[in-house]
């Protein structure tokens, strides 16, 4: 009699970059060839990346997991006790025990690393299409009431309260509008978008029906980037198999509500992550700013009422509507209210995602997850929110991750991302790259960002040979000052951020 | 008069936007696919989708120089997007952009002739907990080191001569 073990591989982009293919394919072959049957199921990422590929095996006591397991490490898995979840060098015991997990507070990605992502009874099983089933039920009205209840703002970086974003749209009289998610997660540091759209996209999936219902839009459109293939192709098979099982098309769950929901990809473009040239570039045309008033909400994709919000502020709506707002609420602190997913990348030495109730500080997030840098070498600075987040020293790392509190030191918490520099960063070459950074991405449409990117870059390079130090300084803060207030969008306005912030925590590395 | 005109269409451009009902929203949709398939946008495929969409040849160009990923000329070979973003750069990939162009004695962002690897910096894949990373194609690889990326250019230059 023997018995069927069910071993997880993931299939996340990032668990491929380090070899997973090859690792399935070596377990695949190696229990060929030693007669074990096995269930081999791809699944997403836990976001425990340093230890990619993890992988689990399925035993009595839960998923045990064992990494970084490449092909070459297979055979000696399977000649040790690995098939009933043993003591091995790679080995980390359950998966769900492992410390940079279990401290977690996984809602909006409770399911992803747990189950295939294609496998709509697996998501259903886990409580997937709950939230959907609840807000067919109920007015249009209600729906929104609820997310504005649950104090959710959006995750893309602006923490705008969403249930007001979608009560504006909701009173707007059209027979048009539209959803349209944001998933251009060009921020240098983050990938909790990708890892969701790749892990659990009918979540996704299931906030953008839900969302037309609430505001009463029946096209969604979800704009990826280019720069993630996997992704993409992952949403057009998850919409695929929501067709095929009517929770998208006409008249959904017997209910007056159509929905359907089309992937626009991207070309290449970082400021397509900006709201008003995301829309520009659905409507087929170049990445370019819009003046706003008036807000999407009003007036946006087609010139109809819009609803523009980010992967992970529409994931967590199914939940909301399913354990409600109170549930939802009861995560946070002060006006930062439910769970943020946290990404920590560069040199860190236990880099994945985190997701935790706000009010984790940035130094836990670093140390007691993190566990300092890869390198070994000191850290010298924290970016935080992404390429137009501030560089914080380690003098101020005790700030709670949230957005009043990183607002008051001058930061900005962005979609979450958390890069880690060591002692050799040059951090005027950091700021440098700000300026040329927005020069490369800059839509080109205001003088501030256009024009102030081009001579920021200068003026660095200036106080980099030494030239009139002192006066370049000043120039350059005045030049920043002028880009923050003068700027038509976040890219020429929050590029000096990361600029001011590095002249005044690191003045050693511009002659100072 | 007929003949050049016929020179001028581009048939599986004109297919392409006749699959999306010759809608201008699908621009980028179709500069995708049609680039796709044959490796750049050319001339008669700008002018074909122009007409067929019924919008400006002055408006197109607008819309492919604006975006990184288009191209007007055939890449020779295959193409290592090296990630030089902040993540990436946290952890050496500077210094590997450096090597590479070393090793492949070309400066990024070239086109070499002869069909070689050539370099492109992007900015951001998405993996930036296993910096540095590379896309080349729709293969994802991460925790490169020299060594890694020396095997990767074999693979590709091997993959070309075949």
């Amino acid at each position: 009699m023997s018995k069927k073990h069910t071993i997880y591989v993931p299939c996340d982009a990032a668990a491929l970059s380090v070899g997973a293919d090859e690792t399935a394919a070596a377990i695949a072959s190696e229990a060929k060839k030693r007669g074990v049957e096995i269930n081999l199921i791809r699944n997403g990422s836990r976001g425990m990346l340093w230890l990619e590929p993890l992988i689990e095996i399925e035993t009595p006591k839960g998923r045990i997991a064992y990494g970084p397991v490449e092909a070459d490490d297979v055979a000696s898995l399977f000649d040790g006790e690995f098939l009933n979840g043993g003591k091995h060098k790679l080995s980390h015991g359950l998966t769900e025990d492992i410390p940079f997990f279990a401290k977690q507070e996984r809602l909006t990605f409770a399911r992803c690393g747990v189950i295939d992502p294609l496998d709509l009874k697996a998501y259903e099983a886990l409580g997937g299409l709950e939230g959907l089933k609840n807000a067919l039920t109920m007015a249009p009205a209600d729906i929104v009431e609820t997310v504005t209840q649950s104090g959710l703002r959006g995750r893309g970086g602006a923490g705008f309260p969403t249930g007001i974003k979608w009560k504006t749209a909701l009173e707007q009289e059209s027979a048009e509008k539209y959803i349209c998610c944001n998933a251009d997660e060009g921020d240098s540091g983050t990938f909790a978008d990708r890892m969701l759209m790749e892990g659990d996209p009918f979540s996704l999936l299931e906030g953008m029906v839900i969302a037309g219902r609430g505001v009463g839009a029946t096209k969604g459109y979800i704009y990826v980037r280019s720069e993630y293939p996997h992704a993409i192709k992952t949403l057009r098979q998850a919409i695929a198999t929501f067709h095929s099982e009517e929770y998208l098309g006409d008249r959904i769950g017997g209910s007056d509500t159509s929905f359907d929901i089309e992937v626009r990809v991207g070309a290449g473009a970082y400021i397509c992550g900006e709201e008003t040239s995301m829309l520009e570039s659905i409507e087929g045309k170049r990445g370019q700013i819009k003046v706003k008033p008036p807000i999407p909400a009003i007036n946006g994709l087609f010139n109809k009422p819009t609803i523009v919000n980010n992967v992970l502020t529409l994931a967590a709506t199914p939940l909301i509507l399913a354990k409600g707002a109170d549930f939802y609420k009861n995560y946070g602190v002060g006006r930062s209210r439910g769970t943020q997913p946290f990404q920590l990348g560069g040199d860190i030495a236990r880099g994945g995602l985190v997701e935790k109730a706000f009010g984790v500080t940035l130094k836990e997030l670093i140390e007691d997850f993190g566990g300092g840098t890869r390198s070994g070498k000191p850290i010298r600075a924290t970016q935080v929110g992404g390429p137009l987040g501030a560089y914080i020293p380690n003098t101020e790392l005790d700030v709670a991750m949230d957005y009043e509190a990183l607002a008051g030191q001058g930061a900005m918490l962005g979609h979450g991302g958390v890069v880690i520099f060591n002692d050799t960063v040059n951090m005027a070459k950091q700021a440098r790259f700000a300026m040329a950074f927005c020069e490369i991405e800059s839509c080109g449409k205001c003088t501030p960002c256009r024009i102030g990117a081009v001579r920021g870059k200068e003026t660095i390079d200036k106080i980099l040979a030494g030239d009139d130090r002192a006066k370049n300084l000043e120039i350059l803060d005045d030049l920043c000052d002028l880009m923050t207030e003068a700027s038509l969008c976040a890219m020429g306005g929050l590029t000096p951020m990361p600029v001011q912030s590095a002249v005044k925590h690191f003045p050693e590395d511009f002659g100072g | 008069m007929a003949a050049l005109i016929d020179k001028l269409e581009h048939q599986t451009a004109r297919a392409i936007c006749g699959r999306r009902n010759n809608k201008p929203d699908a621009l980028i949709e179709i500069l995708h696919e049609v680039q796709g398939e044959e490796g750049y946008l050319s001339d008669e495929a700008l002018r074909t989708i122009a007409d067929a969409l019924n919008i400006s040849r002055a408006e197109i160009h607008g819309v492919v120089s604006f975006y990184h990923d288009f191209r007007r000329t055939a890449a020779a070979g295959k193409i290592i997007k090296l990630c030089r973003a902040e993540a990436c750069q946290a952890v050496g990939s500077e210094e590997l952009a450096a090597y590479a162009e070393k090793k492949l004695k070309i400066k990024t962002g070239d086109a070499p002739s002869d069909g070689s690897v050539a370099l492109e910096a992007v900015y951001c894949l998405g993996n930036c907990a296993l910096g540095p990373a590379a896309l080349v194609d729709d293969n994802l690889y991460g925790r490169l080191t020299s060594e890694r990326l020396d095997a990767l250019v074999d693979k590709l230059e091997n993959a070309e001569r075949r």
